[in-house]
């Protein structure tokens, strides 16, 4: 691993909201509890995970589209606080996953495109802004006769163009990708994500790539993290999760990966996990994977694992792996 | 093994059958290029709006009464409390006549000058004055109150709401329950009370005030402050809804301040909603204008308005029963076409209709 200094540093970020159960009482939904990681400039962070484990939730609270319970996020070796973000908003932006709802659709794209260029007054004539929109289609490959049209006349993967096209306009180095893929077909899917990597040759922005697709995180992503309930249980290089993953849970998520080859497929041994994820209302005491863990033990119910080097930069929260 | 390389179809599978397929000419392939003529939300809604004939009729009659209010004055030539007069003298025997009639006076001067007089349209009142021009009067302040009392309403009601509904949490519900006590006060004992406050206060004042009356004013009032709940509990609703979007969110992440949000985001995709509301807003002012007017708290003497109009024919109803006729009618006309108008804007408006 090379030492260059982190862009985004992570350092226990909770995010708990509160949820009324009743007259005057309410209980936080931990929907991420203590989440720490570093993300290098130019690097891409894939975070996987079952819908509901938070995923989501980290990279809105990131981008303060949530105040956070508690927990620290540094940008560049600077604290981000309330304060600081309307400037920090420049450098961070988010590409979102429903390219449907994401664009408004009594906009044009050339609005949409430029709405942040207004917000943070990029450009001093209404040509040089035009000339910045079409500059930022033709990067994400749109065509230019395309600006005055609204998103509904767009297919999905034209949509989430112009919604990549809308984070790149200010000009970011770290990029929220929140499950930029999932709501878009296969061949769609490949383009997308090819373009991602190009934007990322091209431009040197950093990606959390937060996705469900474990080949499609394993493709794009220098590094996999993988949720549980509001926690990481590990974190490695792509290619040493993907091989030698140690937590059961991402052994789990690993065996369910369709495999294109039938005969590997029909071979291979699926790990199937018992049981339901557990509500993040009500999470189990200690290791909060205990509960479909098979080689849970009476240490885990009592004390909660915590990241562990294994080598390499291979993280995993277990005990008994 | 087919020409096509494809294994002979078994007449019961479903196999596709390459050979029924045609190859893309040239210029269907170019259609695939091409997107289909641009077309915003607004266009498709009024393209839809000018298929539904009730829709069409309705803007067809109220096009024409416009027309009529706006231009009838400079036509006709007498004046809303002008009284008759023939060559510079009254005219006692023009009192209460019928449709299209003339008085003895007027026959007369006709004949001897060998001039035409301007007809009496619907015939005059009992203070001989031409019932044309005062249903055409009274149908301008019948819809300027409807008009300007539903711009009150929106613009209090959409502002209020916005950042109600937008603020949400503690906020949300103070201004809730403010709304709940407004809702609840009874409308007509305020316009009452306040009518009659109004005119200790204001005495006698002078300008376009003077010529409204203090009713006029205190319908005003009452509209600004009474009827924007309504506008402003459903435009909450609406954005409470439409914030949900990831959009919104987007827009958040960007940096848009709260202001440019509701402006550019919010708003523009509540504006159905706002519009339609507006539109139905129209009719039910000029009701309570001309109930108003009816019960004698409307706009001040000379000038009249359709309900003070009906009233003043109510007297006179077995004698001259057209004289409630004209008012009633444009009353009926006005409101019915408003009221289909608006349901027409709001199946155009509608996404969820879109065939």
């Amino acid at each position: 691993m090379s030492d260059t200094k982190n862009l985004v540093e992570v350092r226990d970020l909770k995010m708990h909201f509160p949820v009324k159960t009743g007259w005057n009482k309410t209980i936080p939904l931990k929907a991420v509890d203590g989440v720490s990681f570093d993300i290098k400039p130019g690097e891409t962070l894939g975070l996987v995970g079952e819908s509901g484990c938070g995923k989501t939730t980290v990279g809105r609270t990131l981008l303060r589209l949530y105040t956070p319970t508690s927990g620290e996020f540094r940008y560049n070796g600077e604290l981000v606080t309330e304060k600081n973000m309307p400037s920090l908003r420049k450098e961070m932006q988010m590409v979102f996953q429903d390219p449907y709802s994401s664009l408004n659709p009594r906009m044009t794209v050339e609005d949409i495109i430029g709405e942040p260029l207004d917000v943070h007054k990029l450009y001093s004539s209404r040509d040089e802004r035009r000339e910045k929109i079409l500059k930022l289609m033709e990067t994400v490959g749109l065509n230019a006769e395309h600006a005055t049209r609204y998103a509904h006349e767009f297919s999905g993967g034209q949509r989430q163009r112009i919604g990549i096209a809308r984070a790149l306009a200010v000009d970011p180095k770290f990029i929220v990708c929140d499950e930029p893929v999932s709501a878009l077909d296969v061949s769609i899917q490949a383009q997308v994500v090819n373009m991602f990597e190009e934007l990322q040759e091209k431009l040197g922005v950093a990606y959390l790539f937060i996705a469900h697709d474990l080949l499609v995180v394993h493709h794009i992503s220098d590094r996999i993290a993988v949720m549980y309930l509001g926690k990481i249980v590990e974190i490695a290089d792509a290619d040493e999760l993907n091989e030698n993953p140690i937590h059961p849970y991402t052994t789990s998520l690993l065996s369910a990966v369709p495999i294109p080859d039938p005969n590997i497929a029909r071979s291979r041994k699926r790990i199937t996990l018992e049981g339901e994820i557990p509500s993040p209302l009500h999470t189990p005491s200690g290791c909060a994977f205990r509960t479909r863990c098979p080689y849970a033990t009476e240490k885990c119910a009592q004390e909660c694992p915590t990241l562990q080097d294994r080598g390499n930069g291979h993280q995993v929260a277990c005990f008994n792996r | 093994m087919s020409e096509n390389n494809m294994p002979k179809k078994n007449p019961l599978s479903m196999q596709i059958d390459l050979a029924k397929f045609e190859k893309a000419t040239e210029e269907e392939k170019r259609q695939q290029d091409v997107m289909s003529e641009s077309s915003t939300f607004f266009k498709d809604s009024m393209k839809k709006l000018f298929k539904n004939p009730l829709a069409v009729f309705s803007i067809i009659v109220l096009v024409a009464i416009i027309l009529v209010i706006i231009f009838a004055p400079m036509v006709v030539p007498y004046g809303y409390s002008e009284i008759l007069k023939v060559n510079g003298m009254r005219d006692k025997t023009a009192m209460n006549l019928g449709p299209m009639q003339f008085s003895e006076n007027e026959l007369k001067y006709m004949e001897e000058n060998n001039v035409k007089l301007f007809p009496h349209i619907f015939g005059t009142d009992e203070l001989s004055r031409d019932y044309f021009i005062r249903v055409v009067y009274g149908t301008r302040v019948s819809l300027a109150v409807g008009f300007f009392a539903s711009i009150i309403v929106l613009i209090i009601g959409v502002l209020y709401g916005s950042i109600s509904g937008y603020a949400g949490g503690k906020v949300d519900l103070f201004m809730m329950r403010i709304v709940d006590v407004i809702y609840s006060l009874p409308d007509m004992l305020v316009i009452i009370l306040l009518s009659v406050v109004l005119k200790e206060v204001m005495g006698e004042s002078t300008g376009i005030f003077a010529k409204l009356g203090t009713n006029m004013i205190s319908i005003f009032i009452v509209f600004g402050l009474l009827y924007w709940v309504g506008m402003a509990r459903l435009v909450r609703g609406q954005i409470l809804s439409v914030k949900e979007n990831e959009y919104v969110l987007a827009a958040k992440s960007i940096g848009a301040k709260p202001g440019r949000i509701i402006w550019k985001h919010i708003l523009p995709n509540c504006l159905s909603v706002i519009i339609i509301t507006t539109a139905l807003q129209i009719p039910s002012a000029i009701f309570t204008e001309s109930f108003l007017s009816f019960i004698g708290l409307g706009v001040a003497a000379p000038m009249p308005s359709l309900g003070s109009l009906a009233n003043t024919a109510r007297q006179g109803i077995q004698s001259y029963p057209y004289k409630l006729l004209f008012p009633a009618l444009m009353i009926c006309l006005i409101v019915l076409a408003l009221n289909l108008l608006g349901d027409g804007l709001r199946d155009a408006l509608d996404p969820k209709l879109k065939k």
